[in-house]
């Protein structure tokens, strides 16, 4: 019963979602106040009718009710019950629902939090975030509705795969499509704006809080990802260029672009169709991600093809997007007027450069993955692009963006002297040849890139002491300038902070991380990096839904790593969990294999130095971000705004 | 220097960073895309030893071994007509088994493949691209 609730629910959201397109539509162009304030109301309704659905199929899951196909195929009555929740969007049809469900939350957010936009664009933007979940909305209840029941009812489900059985994987969905489907407020804002013809600085101010809340999330939920992969799969690796990584890579970097692009619109008045022109892009970019992971089309072409209906299904609506987007931009941007000179040592020459390596480095990323995939389905030739790719194309555009990211803080708008420039930075650039000095010997890319961080570090604490005078005027009355500098300024060096900290811990892992591999019985002693440990015991153990072995190693310290083998019968899947011990320096990561004689066992140890400042820094960035979406200065009233509402 | 002039300069300077763009990536892919074969398109083709390939096929029945010195593995992989004889050294991912697919990425040397990665099917109904139609 609760099921058919939840799917009548489900459909009710897509007819009140067409009516929240076609309406407010309409309204805004005859100009009838009544039918424009429609838009607000229907995109709350929609938001409610899909969390009861979303609920229902929660439930679902929670009373493990094995009529409904989805739950015997994704659960088992024996799972615990995180993962029972976890596993309604562990699969295809959940996690669709769960984009959907997200998406109307941002509709209803822009109804709710949007008191201050004029009506017109916010009824426009609701209007639109009613198309995109019209559109999903049919594909889920056409091709991928998961209240579709099996009768009969199994007496058990077929479990979850044990892979997704990992409180990282109940958390990285979620806040992942927070990021990806925020950036469809961003894209509606800029068919608003479109539509509309004009953009303005109080546009730029309008859409920064849903950028940053979108970047935010996104930045948090890639990171958690790249933390499940690294401790789930016990491949020893932070980031593996995989297609389904850069599926959300690609948007961080427009998004993280026209974060900066829209800064430049709002002090500046300027790059204003280019920003527009992100704003599509970046929602283009995440719709390719959801593309590219949803189709099936990466895992296999064989899948794609057994079920092509969704797959082609997707494809229209990325196609449908894109061209019908940028059809209007090519039909409505020249009705907007930019015409602004740049210098290119100014605060917006290094924000442009900033997009420009951005934009690059997502494009080079873009062509390695989809790549292969065309020239499969064009030449039949079968290749596969990995990490050596990326590592000599999108690394060395970064350099020169990370060094924008030192000096432009400093920059002054409109135009700016290098020499104060070099100045400002003279002290860090010091530093930077201190370490260089420090390192010498060790190979010339951890030189490079270890003091290139220490050196963005150093500018963004130099920056700040700039702000608030430090040294210049006293102590105390630099601490009172520290407190009310705004949050947004913080926000911007926690941010690039965090970048560096990020550098610093992906070269340093790059360069000095190591590992072993070997046969070893229990007693037997291991040397890695400096360190000794030994390989204690093997016992069996058993959990909730699966029978596992338990690999004892012991640290010098004295310090326990257990690593485990677990053996899921409903599933029957093996999965390897990994022993770890985080240290600032680097962890050691124990893994064991299978048994390859009595008492003799395969086990690899890594040894992965600076691991955890990657996430550190990563997670600095996702702070900053926040920090920034918290600034009181991004809530303005509807100053200005009556320019607008013609 | 006038708007016009200083718009050309700013357009010389995106399309030098943008040749630059194209250039590294092309040198790139000349260098680290990885071709994916079965063993029977090996047999019929001369492999540079230095470079970098990919292999997949079925795991041979019986045929995996374990070699005498440190974790090292032997096994078979086929594509029906012909096998060959992978070698590897490491812990074989958890989803490897004998009658399943696998893909193994490494250099080929006289007729023995040696594998630096062996990728096993990620769940039951999964099948490494490439090898969904090599079998085919």
């Amino acid at each position: 019963m609760i099921v058919e609730l939840g799917h009548m629910a489900l459909v009710i959201a897509l007819v009140v979602s067409v009516f929240q397109t076609i309406i407010p539509l309409y309204g805004t162009a005859c100009q009838q106040p009544r039918l424009i304030s429609f838009a607000c109301p229907a995109a709350i309704v929609q938001f409610t009718a899909l969390v009861l659905s979303f609920g229902s199929l929660i439930n679902a899951f929670v009373a493990s009710d094995f009529s409904v196909a989805n739950v015997v195929d994704n659960s088992s009555s024996l799972k615990p019950m995180l993962y029972k929740v976890a596993g309604v969007w562990g699969n295809h049809e959940g996690s669709m629902l769960l984009w959907v469900l997200i998406l109307s939350f941002f509709g209803a957010s822009v109804a709710i939090f949007g008191a201050n936009l004029p009506e017109i664009l916010r009824a426009r933007v609701i209007a639109i975030q009613g198309l995109i979940g019209a559109s999903f909305l049919t594909f889920i209840i056409f091709t991928s509705n998961p209240f579709v029941r099996m009768i009969p009812a199994p007496i058990d489900g077929r479990g979850l795969n044990p892979l997704l059985q990992d409180i990282g994987l109940a958390l990285h969905p979620p806040i992942l499509y927070l990021g990806y489907v925020g950036l469809s407020t961003t894209f509606s804002f800029a068919v608003a704006a479109l539509l509309e013809g004009r953009v303005s600085r109080s546009w730029a101010r309008w859409v920064r809080p849903w950028i940053l809340a979108a970047w935010v999330a996104l930045t948090a939920g890639i990171t958690l990802g790249s933390i499940w992969s690294y401790y789930e799969l016990g491949w020893g690796g932070w980031w593996f260029w995989d297609p389904v990584e850069n599926a959300s890579f690609m948007p961080w970097l427009v998004a993280t672009a026209l974060l900066h692009s829209v800064i430049v619109l709002e002090k500046r008045n300027a790059l204003k169709r280019w920003t527009v022109l992100l704003a599509l892009v970046a929602f283009a970019f995440s719709l390719l991600g959801t593309f590219l992971v949803r189709s099936g089309v990466l895992t296999s072409v064989h899948s794609f093809a057994v079920d092509s209906q969704r797959g082609i299904f997707m494809l229209v609506l990325l196609s449908v997007t894109i061209v019908g987007s940028l059809f209007l931009y090519a039909w409505r941007a020249p009705a907007i007027e930019s015409s602004e000179i740049f210098f290119f040592i100014s605060r917006e020459g290094a924000l442009i450069t900033n997009n420009l390596f951005m934009i690059t480095g997502a494009t080079t990323v873009l062509i390695g993955t989809i790549y292969p995939l065309f020239l499969e389905s064009i030449s039949g030739e079968k290749i596969s692009v990995g990490p050596p790719f990326f590592e000599s194309t999108f690394v060395p555009l970064m350099v020169p963006l990370i060094l924008a990211v030192g000096v432009g803080p400093f920059l002054t708008w409109k135009r700016d002297n290098l020499v104060i420039v070099v100045k400002n930075v003279f002290f860090a650039t010091v530093c930077l040849f201190m370490v260089f000095v420090f390192l010498w010997g060790v190979p010339i890319g951890a030189m490079f890139g270890l003091a290139l961080a220490v050196w963005l570090m150093l500018s963004v604490l130099t920056e700040w002491a700039h702000r608030v005078r430090l040294f210049r005027v006293s102590l105390f009355s630099s601490l009172s300038r520290a407190l009310v500098l705004p949050r947004s300024a913080y926000g911007m060096s926690i941010a690039h902070f965090g970048l560096a900290v990020f550098i610093f811990g992906a070269v340093g892992n790059n360069f000095y991380s190591t590992e072993v591999v070997r046969y070893a019985s229990p007693g037997e002693k291991i040397k890695i990096a400096g360190h000794t440990l030994t390989f204690q015991s093997v016992n069996a153990g058993k959990g909730v839904n699966y029978d596992s072995y338990v690999g004892k190693f012991v640290m010098e310290n004295g310090q326990v790593i257990e690593s485990e083998r677990r053996f899921f019968p409903i599933e029957g899947q093996q999965t390897t969990e990994v022993g770890l011990c985080i240290r600032p320096l680097g962890d050691i990561y124990t893994v064991l294999g299978e048994a390859v004689a009595r008492n003799k066992w395969t086990i690899r140890i890594y040894y992965n130095a600076f691991v955890v400042w990657i996430w550190i820094g990563s997670f600095l960035m996702s702070l900053g971000g926040l920090l920034s979406f918290l600034d009181s200065r991004l809530r303005i009233r509807l100053q200005g705004s009556c320019a607008i509402i013609r | 220097m006038s708007n016009r002039k200083y718009r050309v300069t700013m357009l010389i300077g995106c399309l030098a960073f943008i040749a630059t763009a194209v250039a590294l990536v092309l040198i790139a892919f000349e260098d680290s895309v990885v071709f994916f074969f079965t063993p029977t398109e090996l047999q019929s083709k001369q492999i540079n030893p230095e470079r970098r390939i990919r292999v997949g096929g079925l795991v041979e029945d019986g045929s995996t071994q374990r070699g005498p010195s440190d974790a090292e593995i032997r096994f078979k992989v086929t594509d029906g007509n012909t096998s060959l004889t992978i070698r590897y050294i490491g812990i074989l991912p958890d989803l490897f088994r004998e009658g399943q697919g696998v893909v193994a990425q490494g250099y080929l040397h006289n007729a023995v493949f040696q594998a630096d990665e062996v990728l096993a099917k990620h769940d039951e109904t999964y099948m490494p691209r490439n090898l969904a139609t090599a079998i085919k």
